[in-house]
């Protein structure tokens, strides 16, 4: 399958900085993709670059087939792009912002209000069609950039950090929005955040962006796997009181199991233990023989958190 | 919008539009348009009462009534020209002074630039929006003066004075058009629109108030002595108005004075030679426009300048603040 998005050693270079560096991505139709990264990763310089916004010291960004840098016009007619904080004309009203997007994209006068009206009822925004844009909260605003990204049937959406400020609900609200959009009508999603949570709740893959380098793309499972390769099952468990001495205990457990790869005590009291194969139940033998107070035993998960974590501990794959 | 436009074009029309709306809903228009009303108002009135008082001296030969109208002042309040080189310039940094740097200020510059036209298309709409709105007005406010002429008098104006009064009206433009252009440079170039409107307005006064005192101090240092030749004298004329004529105001001064006064023959100093056997009376319109053809052209190259400026500085500019 042909990528809708791709990069080719895409790279941006400002003085002195090398805001992004040889990035290969692509992103196929359908997908809801999460570009992960702290700040000043570059994250937002790649989406300028992809919608034709920013000229690409080197490489290439197609999207849509078209080149973005040379054919931006042609990319701009088929992806809706919500920027980094987005600002709209305060002193009109939100569905006058919505029209005005609607008709430089060539939607004729006629048809433009209907359209903005259906697209502000999908947002949730019918109620305060005709307030001025200035009184609208931060989360209402948001919405508003989503149905103007909607607004010209858009075959893909680029989001730059489109959850920042707002509360917790109007996050989940909001991605849910995005998602079943996606499903329904098969738009390609591609979003920057550094919130994890939301790009582990709504996301296919992620792509963890670093000083200008993708360090790793991927679904959970992948980049799990690939990161923690050695970890075939790790169990979790928290004893009641503490270990007199962590070697002694390290070892003994080793001596019990020798299958296990790694030991380790991750907070006060709780210990993450590596081996080839599910331990839970010797395990938990074990520690009771040792008269250990067991609180809680379980595989572990690793989340994002760790995944991300872990990347910028250890800095590359 | 016209069907079947091509897509580039209606963008335009859409963009010119909501500028034109932006424009005159906003206070800084009203507020300003609310004071040139007032004083053009007040000197047209002044102008015509003053006529009246005179009606019964009639006209001296080749006087015209309605671009006296313009020109002519009770003492009290100046002409209507002199009011438009006063207060277009305010007009026109305060419908510049903040095109593009408030695009950034709020943030919607990409978003507007994510939509599917050209990047040229928004700094053409401003000035063009902005240009439109300046001529509106300044049609709209001759024209009204000259309806009120037309009833108190109860003349008509003749074909000359239409044309005089539009050439005027057309130099006028220019004249703004340049200092629209010179804010909407400086909107580019600072991203403070405070920065942008305090330096426009510096360069305004210092134009209004510091240079021609600058000239006057020049003017002193060279001024010939008693004893010059005729021909220092008159080199020293001309030097001195060169440099006056880098002002804009002092460009718009001439060419209006030429325009609204057919009687002028020239506008730097004439020799007894050159006066000799002239017979007074009015230049054809024509005749007018070439006393002060170098002047329009200087009007309309520095505000074409500017505007290339800002083309050149915007195009090449980063989305991101």
């Amino acid at each position: 399958m042909e990528p809708i998005i791709a990069t080719k050693k895409l790279s941006k270079s400002y003085t002195n900085v090398l805001a992004v560096d040889n990035l290969d991505l692509s992103i196929y139709q359908g997908e809801v993709f999460g570009l992960l990264g702290p700040n000043g990763a570059g994250k937002s310089t790649t989406i300028l670059m992809l919608m034709g916004l920013c000229e690409p010291s080197k490489g290439v960004a197609e999207v849509c087939g078209y080149n973005a840098n040379t054919e931006p016009l042609e990319v701009k007619k088929k992806v809706g792009f919500l920027p980094d904080n987005v600002g709209f004309y305060d002193h009109r009203s939100g569905l006058d912002n919505l029209e005005f997007i609607g008709k430089l994209n060539g939607i004729t006068q006629n048809e433009v209000r209907d359209k903005a009206y259906q697209l502000l009822e999908k947002v949730g925004l019918q109620n305060d069609a005709h307030r001025k844009v200035g009184a609208y909260s931060k989360g209402m605003k948001q919405r508003l950039g989503l149905a103007e990204v909607l607004i010209k049937d858009p075959q893909v959406i680029i989001l730059d950090e489109p959850t920042i400020g707002i509360d917790p609900s109007g996050v989940k609200d909001f991605l849910e929005l995005i998602v079943s959009l996606s499903r329904h009508e098969r738009i390609t999603v591609l979003f920057s955040s550094h919130q994890l949570h939301q790009v582990q709740r709504v996301c296919d893959r992620v792509g963890i962006f670093v000083k200008g380098k993708l360090l790793a793309c991927g679904d959970l499972q992948t980049l799990s796997k690939n990161l923690f390769q050695t970890d075939a099952f790790a169990s979790e468990f928290q004893l009641g009181t503490s270990v007199e001495d962590i070697s002694t205990f390290k070892m003994k457990l080793k001596e019990r199991f020798p299958d296990i790869s790694r030991v380790e005590e991750q907070e006060r009291n709780i210990w993450v233990v590596n081996s080839k194969k599910d331990i839970r139940a010797e395990l938990c033998d074990f520690l009771v023989s040792k008269k250990h107070n067991i609180l809680l035993l379980r595989e572990k998960h690793y989340g994002l958190d760790e995944i991300y974590q872990q990347y910028f501990e250890g800095g590359s794959l | 919008m016209v069907k079947g436009f091509p897509k580039s074009s209606s963008a335009f029309g859409v963009m010119i539009n909501k500028e034109v709306q932006d424009h005159v809903r906003s206070w800084k228009f009203i507020v300003l348009l609310a004071i040139i009303l007032l004083t053009c108002c007040a000197s047209a009135y002044s102008s015509i009462s003053k006529i009246l008082e005179n009606s019964n001296v009639p006209l001296k030969d080749g006087e015209l009534l309605f671009l006296k109208i313009f020109t002519l002042s009770d003492g009290a309040l100046p002409s209507f020209y002199i009011f438009i080189s006063f207060l277009g310039p305010l007009l026109g940094i305060a419908l510049g002074f903040d095109a593009i740097n408030s695009e950034y200020s709020n943030r919607t510059i990409g978003r507007v630039l994510a939509q599917p036209v050209y990047r040229d298309v928004l700094i053409n709409s401003k000035v063009i929006a902005a240009m439109l709105v300046i001529g509106v007005l300044f049609t709209s406010l001759t024209l009204i003066i000259l309806g009120i002429a037309i009833l108190v008098t109860g003349q008509a104006p003749g074909f000359i004075e239409v044309f005089r009064i539009l050439s005027f009206l057309l130099v006028a433009w220019f004249y703004v058009a340049f200092w629209l252009n010179l804010s909407v440079f400086f909107s580019i170039r600072f991203s403070q629109t405070a920065t942008s409107a305090l330096t426009s307005i510096s360069i305004w006064l210092f134009f209004l108030v510091f240079y021609p005192l600058i000239v006057n101090l020049v003017a002193q240092g060279l001024s010939p002595s008693a004893y010059a030749s005729e021909r220092e004298i008159l080199s020293y004329q001309h030097f001195i108005l060169g440099i006056m004529r880098l002002a804009p105001s002092q460009l718009f001064m001439d060419a209006t004075t030429a325009l609204l006064n057919p009687q002028v023959r020239s506008l730097g100093p004439l020799t007894m030679e050159q006066v000799q056997g002239a017979m007074p009376g009015n230049l054809p319109f024509w005749e007018s426009v070439k006393i002060v053809w170098a002047q329009i052209t200087g009007l309309v190259a520095s505000s074409m300048l500017c505007f290339v400026c800002s083309y050149y500085f915007f195009m090449r500019k980063e989305v991101r603040a």
